[in-house]
């Protein structure tokens, strides 16, 4: 029996109300239905995700297909670029994608390694989180106000004093690479803005790759007498070696798809050349440019061609670089 | 061996002998035959045990017998757990006397935690609510809805002070419950599972993570709450087993080996696997 | 004690160092710190020039756009060339206008997939999920805008707001997904358990209990993917398009302190440059504050919450 003074099963101290105990066990059955919602409205949001991607495929391929299908594949070794007369091929165009990216990835990769090894390894305590801020915060400053910078202070900059210094001075003006008039906005230009817009991301990597290395590999190392730098050199970097491949990934990805900085300095124009002072595209640059202009159904399916192929060239270079990361995660066993 | 077999044997819904004063008590909950399994591993093997109102009825072990499972299984928390199974009976009596098994189909797990409450090895308050809030949230999914402010202010104030916990929160009620230390938040859950006015009280090592002063009132207060309830607690501590219940199980490798009133399970056991574990010799 | 008995040197490249050192004996230990100086002293250098274009492009955006930023910059609509008094009024509207549309659309779903990713993460759907989302968030921002263009924009027959927000919301998932998963993961199973012994329903344990629990984080990691997207301005090209006179309607084309940016910047004019610095030093403050906001809501809760 119940002690005196204690309600029963269940009910509340009022008393009042249907009643309840184990009679009613099977009747509620309230929270089944809802979970049930529950559970269909985050499937459904979820699914939200590879639908939209299966969606822009679907829009993008089916607006560049009339390009590719007049075209066909040699469209993307195509060189001529030409509106007027109705011949489009995307060759200066990924070819600027390209050489840009090169640059853009052998200027900030050694100077990113460097930051990153500097904050992992020598900043003293006091100075490591602000350096870090503010490698970081380079990421967040948006593309249009790099592409302002650059129309104001690097092209002029190169005008006046790279460009006449590498040519003249340094006398690489007769080379491929430096020859030609130098206006200002280049190849050159494009891969250097595209350097210091990539730099935080290759740095955050490594960074976090370079201090997830365990002690023990750098005590080791010191153990045997070597300098902090050998340290560094023969013991740390090969451990974060594919980290760190990853974070350059990561980089070549930005740079590739990177539109407003690159389409404010770089000249905008269809051609391919070798050298690093003359204009040229970028697929990012040459849809942001024509695209508002486009004078028929072919041109613009052209440019939609090009936006479908970077979609294809971003989603492979992503996919790779998803899987160095996840690779590097699984050897350290997080 | 008697009182092993009894407990092997499907227990009939009367009232279990042999409780410390005498009184006959009715039985609340039971288990009929339960065995659980973790995906392929069977954790709880055919256990029959009944838990009589007034009394606190300990279960005991070493660590991996099952007990936590045990627990888990009488109100359904086990099948939270992905790849967990569980088969046989849980008998839960209510008021009118009538039994029903809390895993027939048909039943809504989420109804039968209602009707119990629990309490975990970890103080869990639920950090973004106020003190008065924690205590209240089990009304907020209570059977007839939530009842008025000044009812709710009411039953925590009640809670609160069976948990032995008012006097020390009554002036910060709407202060976050993480404030709190941590004998003060289990008490707090205690409070909590309280305020729905539970007939059965599950407790799974209450004051495993808990220092010894803290331990000791919750001790006492878990002695005190018997009254009116049906109180099941799981504890890797003997010695507080013995402090506090009124019965006592042992458990081993899933099975159910013996119960009986505390003082005789610790004292003069019956079967010899309980009597290497009460003095200490495994576990 | 040996280095080899630490454990140190049972790991990846053991035989690599010993076989450097080796080498490196046959060299001075003068030589070996000078090229252990001079490499530190290039690390330094990479810092140094890996900070120096931020702090050089903030105080030269100080410097060229403050001039121009006075009290008729935020009422004033733009002017035609030559004329004085213009302002961004319509565009910075115009950005929060759009910064709204994309949270319509990207929160919902975004918090939404994380909170079927923390749930159910070992499903075929949520493992597509995370991959996915790292796929779309690596997309380049002029692909999204000329998908927006040819799904929205293309059959309607004009520009729109509502395209703009569309493109800046699908920008939106894949960030918000992945914070919001993050921070779901970080609260303890334990809470979970309390609420559902309590005898509370799946979905009111996710939703009251957890999300609850996790929101501080989850509304940092949205603050952030609004920061982010308030700077872009290749969706917006052919979709909001920008527009030289005030609007707020999400069926006509709308102004955007990016969009407003870009066509200043690359015209001839030099009163038009002026505002384009003003402009950018207001985006840029306008980032900088929602990201703070972001820090803030964190830091606030986690203070309060303190044992």
């Amino acid at each position: 029996m119940a002690a005196p003074g204690t309600p029963p099963l269940g009910s509340t101290s009022s008393g009042t109300g249907p009643p309840n105990g184990p009679a009613a066990l099977g009747s509620i059955r309230g929270g089944a239905v809802g979970d049930r919602i529950y559970r269909w409205t985050i499937t459904g949001f979820a699914l939200c995700v590879p639908l939209l991607l299966a969606l822009i495929a679907l829009e993008l391929g089916s607006a560049a297909w009339p390009a590719f299908r007049r075209f066909g594949l040699g469209f993307l070794a195509e060189s001529h670029w030409d509106a007027v007369n109705g011949r489009f091929g995307a060759g200066p165009a990924i070819f600027g994608t390209v050489v840009s990216s090169i640059i853009a990835l052998l200027v900030a990769t050694p100077l990113a390694i460097g930051a990153a090894i500097f904050l992992s390894e020598f900043a003293p305590s006091w100075l490591r989180q602000p350096v870090a801020f503010l490698v970081d915060l380079l990421a967040a400053i948006p593309s249009v106000v790099y592409g302002l910078w650059g129309i104001f202070v690097l092209v002029p900059l190169l005008r006046t004093h790279v460009m006449p210094f590498l040519s003249n001075t340094l006398r690489l003006g007769g080379t491929p690479l430096f020859s030609g008039p130098a206006y200002g906005p280049s190849m050159l230009a494009a891969g250097l803005i595209l350097a210091v817009m990539i730099l935080p991301y290759i740095s955050a990597v490594s960074r976090e790759v370079l201090l997830a290395v365990p002690r023990s590999q750098r005590e080791a190392a010191l153990a045997l007498g070597a300098t902090r730098w050998e340290m560094i050199w023969d013991a740390v970097l090969p451990y974060a070696r594919s980290g760190i491949v990853g974070g350059v990934i990561l980089g070549l990805g930005r740079a590739l798809g990177e539109t407003m900085a690159v389409t404010m300095v770089i000249g905008n124009r269809a051609e391919i050349s070798a050298s690093l002072f003359a204009p040229g595209y970028t697929m990012a640059s040459l849809i942001a440019n024509e695209f508002s202009e486009a004078t028929n159904e072919l041109h613009l399916s052209a440019l939609m061609a090009v936006g479908a192929t970077l979609f294809a060239i971003t989603l492979v270079v992503s996919a790779i670089a998803r899987w160095l990361v996840w690779r590097v995660s699984r050897e350290a066993g997080t | 061996m008697f009182a092993t077999k009894i407990a092997r044997e499907v227990v009939a819904p009367r009232a279990a002998e042999g409780a410390r004063d005498g009184v006959r008590r009715v039985t609340r909950i039971a288990a009929h035959g339960v065995d659980a399994w973790f995906g392929a591993a069977h954790v709880i093997r055919g256990v029959s045990l009944a838990f009589a109102e007034g009394e606190v009825t300990a279960v005991i072990g070493p660590s991996g017998c099952g007990k936590s499972t045990l627990l888990r299984c009488l109100n359904r928390m086990h099948e939270t757990v992905s790849g967990a199974r569980v088969s046989g009976r849980v008998l839960l009596t209510g008021p009118d006397g009538v039994a029903r098994d809390v895993y027939e189909r048909g039943v809504n797990a989420i109804a039968v935690r209602r009707h119990i409450g629990m309490v975990f090895q970890r103080p869990t308050p639920f950090p973004t609510m106020s003190i008065r809030d924690n205590v209240a949230a089990g009304l907020r999914v209570a059977v007839e809805g939530m009842p008025p402010r000044r009812e709710v202010d009411t039953i925590v104030e009640d809670a609160l002070r069976r948990a032995a916990l008012w006097d020390e929160v009554k002036d910060r009620l709407r202060a976050s419950a993480v404030a709190l230390s941590g004998g003060q938040q289990q008490r707090l859950c205690i409070a909590r599972a309280l305020a729905t006015r539970p007939a059965v009280l599950l407790l799974d090592e209450p004051t495993a993570s808990l220092d010894p002063i803290s331990s000791q009132r919750v001790e006492e207060l878990v002695y005190e709450l018997r009254r009116g309830m049906t109180v099941v607690i799981v504890t890797h501590n003997m010695q507080q087993a013995a402090r506090v219940s009124d019965r006592t199980a042992f458990m081993l490798a899933g099975e159910l080996i013996e119960v009986a009133p505390t003082n005789r399970l610790f004292t003069a056991p019956a079967d010899q696997r309980t009597e290497a574990y009460v003095t200490g010799r495994f576990g | 004690m040996t280095a080899a008995s630490r454990g140190g040197l049972r790991r990846s490249h053991p035989s690599g160092v010993q076989r450097a050192f080796a080498a490196r004996t046959g060299r001075t230990l003068g030589r070996r710190r000078v090229v252990n100086g001079a490499m530190i002293a290039l690390t330094y250098l990479a810092a140094a020039l890996t900070t120096l274009p931020l702090i050089f492009i903030l105080a030269l955006l100080v410097e060229k756009g403050a001039s121009s930023i006075r009290p008729h910059f935020f009422t004033s609509l733009p002017v035609p060339v030559g004329e004085v008094g213009g302002g961004m009024a319509n565009a910075i509207v115009g950005t929060l206008i759009l910064i709204a549309t994309a949270a319509a659309i990207g929160l919902p779903v975004g918090i939404g997939a994380g909170l079927y990713v923390a749930e159910y993460g070992r499903s075929r759907l949520a493992t597509a999920v995370r991959f996915l989302s790292d796929v779309l968030n690596g997309l380049p921002s002029i692909v999204i805008g000329i998908f927006a263009w040819q799904f929205l924009v293309r059959p309607i027959g004009h520009f729109s707001a509502l395209s703009g927000g569309v493109a800046l919301g699908a920008m939106m998932i894949p960030l918000v997904t992945r914070t919001t998963e993050e921070m779901i993961r970080l609260v303890p199973t334990s809470l979970n358990e309390a609420a559902l012994a309590l005898g509370y329903s799946r979905w009111r344990t996710s939703l009251a209990v957890v999300l609850r629990t996790a929101l501080p984080g989850i509304v940092t990691g949205a603050l952030v993917a609004v920061a982010r997207i308030a700077g872009e301005t290749a969706p917006l090209l052919f979709t909001a398009f920008g527009n030289q006179f005030w609007s707020v309607r999400l069926t006509e084309p709308i102004a955007a302190l990016p969009l407003q940016i870009f066509t200043y910047a690359i015209s001839p004019y030099d009163d038009w440059h002026a505002q384009a610095w003003a402009g950018a030093l207001v985006l840029i403050a306008l980032v900088l504050v929602i990201s703070l906001v972001a820090r803030f809501v964190t830091r606030a809760r986690f203070g309060a919450a303190a044992d």
